[in-house]
């Protein structure tokens, strides 16, 4: 079946291609070029599409405004903060739901749900469940005796309660990738495991987590990409403010008010421009962490 | 070490797929469990293992009860059918599992795993992933992994099974030599009757969970137990005719047909099985002859010549001298010596020349 790719077979592939190819190119590849022509704006006239000026100097800006410096830090502190619980904790229910348990599609529906509902809905119930007077977390810390947090008005607390909204939200999927991965994995590893005298701990090590990595690695990469990105929860759970205090101002969010509140399209453009680096650089050094570790069967 | 199994029964939610099996297996014996597919070898050996907890009965590993004792503490290596190999781990790693998890020093470890490797003859390939040895290689690669923490019992599952014809033959007398070698108590399951009688010190015969015979395998050949035993044995398969006793002495006739064959043996039943081994017949004159058919079907495959004699309802299959003159569409006589030919119960299928005593249970050994 396969022949010798000739001029004839490529056109015709890139006719099947083109559908595709057309939607990425006006949505995606098109506005990414933009994107970054417009960070080189420096002097623009917006009414009339003008540029009479290219330079550098929206890079220098934001890097000398507080507000970028500090959509940073908290995007970093939201990464470091929802990944590796998200990881954790979402292997550990997939490993649970992948023993025999009853009611196992039950609970998959259960931790399937955030997933497919809309981020908006979601915000606005743990709007509710954040409330410090009414909200079901402080009455539950009530019982170990932990004063009210006021959760979305304290800057201190707005950050963790978007952290743990988001953990929450990105559980679903996660379990499910997981679930897939593991499996996978032939169930006669864990009994040659266990006669060569592995203990369940030592299965889990030796096992389940080399056997994971692909999983683990795909997981890995989508959460952080995804978690960089990070816009809409905050939206939705501050009602369209970057939390109390500028305390949960990402860059993504750094980004629209830039864009569409102060209109400062070039600022907001290479702004947009530096987050795309970032995590270009992330997944790059992620990828070659992968080749070392990641074991393809 | 010796392995006492004392009633051993393992019931999964509507079947028993091992059925009070007793026996005992003597420290340094190679002992076959054999018999068809989905009659409970695998079963038995997970019970072994210890990957599987029994519905009723007890192991004993010498004197110790390990019944309720999990697969990890039971000091017992294991080769799968499909050898499952750890397939992120090189050769060597693999075979240094077991002794990592013993907690092992490391250089010690890597030191009887490269001995180990040696002994099963794969020390070039220690440093390959198992996805790129072939199928015999990965097997030897299970067995030292197996044998590598010096296990009281070592268990195979059906470890030939994925191999060709040639190799299977070649991995048999060298599963059989590595346990020579190192003197270990192995039992050896297979679906395969030549490997089972070719390599054992004994041979345990199941069907549907139950232990048939466990005997030594000529034994087992020459003097099976009853009619399953008899037909499970054997290439090309014995030849079982019926027949019905007759007024006249000696005489009886065989079932839809006319012809009548004389037994030297007086049967006190009114019908009954007879067993005729292939290589046991021979061609013959008409004084001598058991009986006489026509000649169906004659092919000859190496050394040896196999016919098909015709005898009305019945077709018989011989082994026969190869010089034999005979020709498909020829009458001829067929005979047999009288002390060759087996008598088995029509009903329950059992062996007519041996006591009703179970074989199994006559190889328990009663202990504390
Ligand atoms: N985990 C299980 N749950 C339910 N039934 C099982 C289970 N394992 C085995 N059985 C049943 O028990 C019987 C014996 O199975 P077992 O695997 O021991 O057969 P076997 O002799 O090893 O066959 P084969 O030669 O095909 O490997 C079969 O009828 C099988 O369907
Ligand atoms: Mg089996």
């Amino acid at each position: 079946m396969m022949d010798k790719p000739t001029w004839k077979s490529t056109l015709r592939a890139f006719l099947y291609l083109l559908p595709a190819l057309l939607i990425l190119i006006v949505f995606n590849i098109y506005p990414i070029i933009k994107s970054f022509l417009m960070s080189l704006y420096t002097d623009y006239d917006f009414y009339n599409d003008v540029v009479y000026e290219y330079g550098l100097s929206n890079f220098s800006d934001i890097f000398q405004d507080p507000n970028f410096i500090k959509a940073i830090v908290n995007t970093t502190v939201f990464v470091i903060g929802v990944v590796p619980v998200s990881i954790v904790l979402s292997l550990a229910i997939a490993i649970m739901l992948n023993s025999k348990i009853k009611a196992l599609s039950f609970f998959r529906t259960i931790y399937f749900l955030p997933f497919v509902t809309s981020v908006v809905a979601v915000a606005i119930v743990w709007g509710w469940i954040f409330h410090s007077d009414y909200g079901l977390l402080n009455y539950f810390l009530g019982f170990f005796g932990i004063d009210p947090i006021e959760w979305l008005t304290d800057p201190t607390y707005s950050m963790p309660a978007l952290i743990i909204l988001s953990v929450w939200k990105g559980l679903g999927f996660n379990i499910i990738i997981f679930l897939a991965g593991l499996q996978n994995i032939n169930k006669q590893y864990y009994l040659a495991a266990q006669v060569d005298g592995a203990s369940a701990w030592h299965r889990f090590l030796s096992v389940t987590i080399p056997l994971l990595s692909p999983t683990m690695f795909f997981i890995s990469i989508i959460s952080i990409i995804n978690a960089f990105k990070v816009f809409d929860e905050i939206f939705a759970l501050f009602n369209g403010r970057p939390g109390p205090a500028n305390s949960t101002l990402t860059v993504v969010y750094y980004v629209y008010q830039k864009f569409y509140e102060e209109w400062e399209f070039g600022l907001a453009s290479a702004a947009a421009f530096v987050l795309f680096i970032i995590v270009f650089l992330f997944t790059l050094i992620q990828l070659s962490l992968g080749k070392k570790f990641v074991h393809y069967q | 070490m010796d392995v006492y199994l004392d009633n051993l029964t393992m019931e999964f939610q509507d079947i028993k797929a091992v059925d009070r099996l007793s026996t005992t297996i003597k420290d340094g014996q190679l002992v076959s469990l054999l018999g068809p597919s989905g009659c409970g070898k695998s079963t038995t050996l997970m019970l072994l293992a210890g990957l599987y907890k029994p519905t009723s009965g007890d192991i004993y590993f010498g004197e110790q009860n390990v019944t309720k004792l999990d697969a990890e503490k039971r000091e017992i290596g294991m080769v799968f059918q499909n050898y499952a190999l750890y397939p992120h781990l090189s050769v060597l790693k693999n075979i240094m599992f077991p002794l990592r998890m013993q907690k092992v020093p490391k250089k010690e470890a890597k030191e009887r795993a490269i001995e180990m490797a040696e002994l099963v003859q794969i020390g070039h390939l220690i440093d390959r992933k198992p996805g790129q040895l072939s199928g015999g290689q990965q097997q030897r690669v299970a067995i030292a992994r197996a044998l590598v923490k010096k296990p009281k019992l070592l268990l195979l599952d059906e470890p030939l099974s994925n191999l060709d014809a040639r190799l299977r033959l070649e991995m048999r007398e060298e599963i059989r030599r590595i346990q020579q070698e190192v003197g270990i108590t192995a039992i050896f399951v297979t679906h395969d009757q030549e490997e089972a009688l070719s390599i054992s010190d004994r041979v345990m015969l199941m069907k549907n969970g139950i232990l048939q015979q466990d005997s030594p395998p000529q034994d087992m050949y020459r003097n099976p137990i009853n009619s399953f035993t008899a037909s499970f044995l054997g290439n090309p398969p014995i030849n079982f005719i019926k027949v019905t006793k007759t007024d006249q002495q000696g005489k009886y006739k065989i079932m839809n047909s006319s012809q009548l064959i004389h037994l030297a043996k007086d049967i006190d039943m009114g019908q009954i099985q007879l067993g005729l081994r292939p290589e046991n017949i021979y061609i013959t004159n008409k004084e001598d002859a058991l009986m006489t058919g026509e000649v169906v079907h004659l092919e000859t495959i190496g050394r040896d010549t196999l016919i098909r004699v015709k005898i009305d309802d019945v077709t018989i299959r011989a082994l026969i001298d190869p010089a034999t003159d005979i020709h498909v569409g020829e009458r001829c006589h067929i005979g047999i010596k009288q002390e060759h030919i087996r008598y088995f119960n029509i009903e329950n299928g059992a062996n007519l020349e041996r006591g009703n005593s179970h074989d199994g249970q006559a190889n328990m050994e009663k202990h504390a």
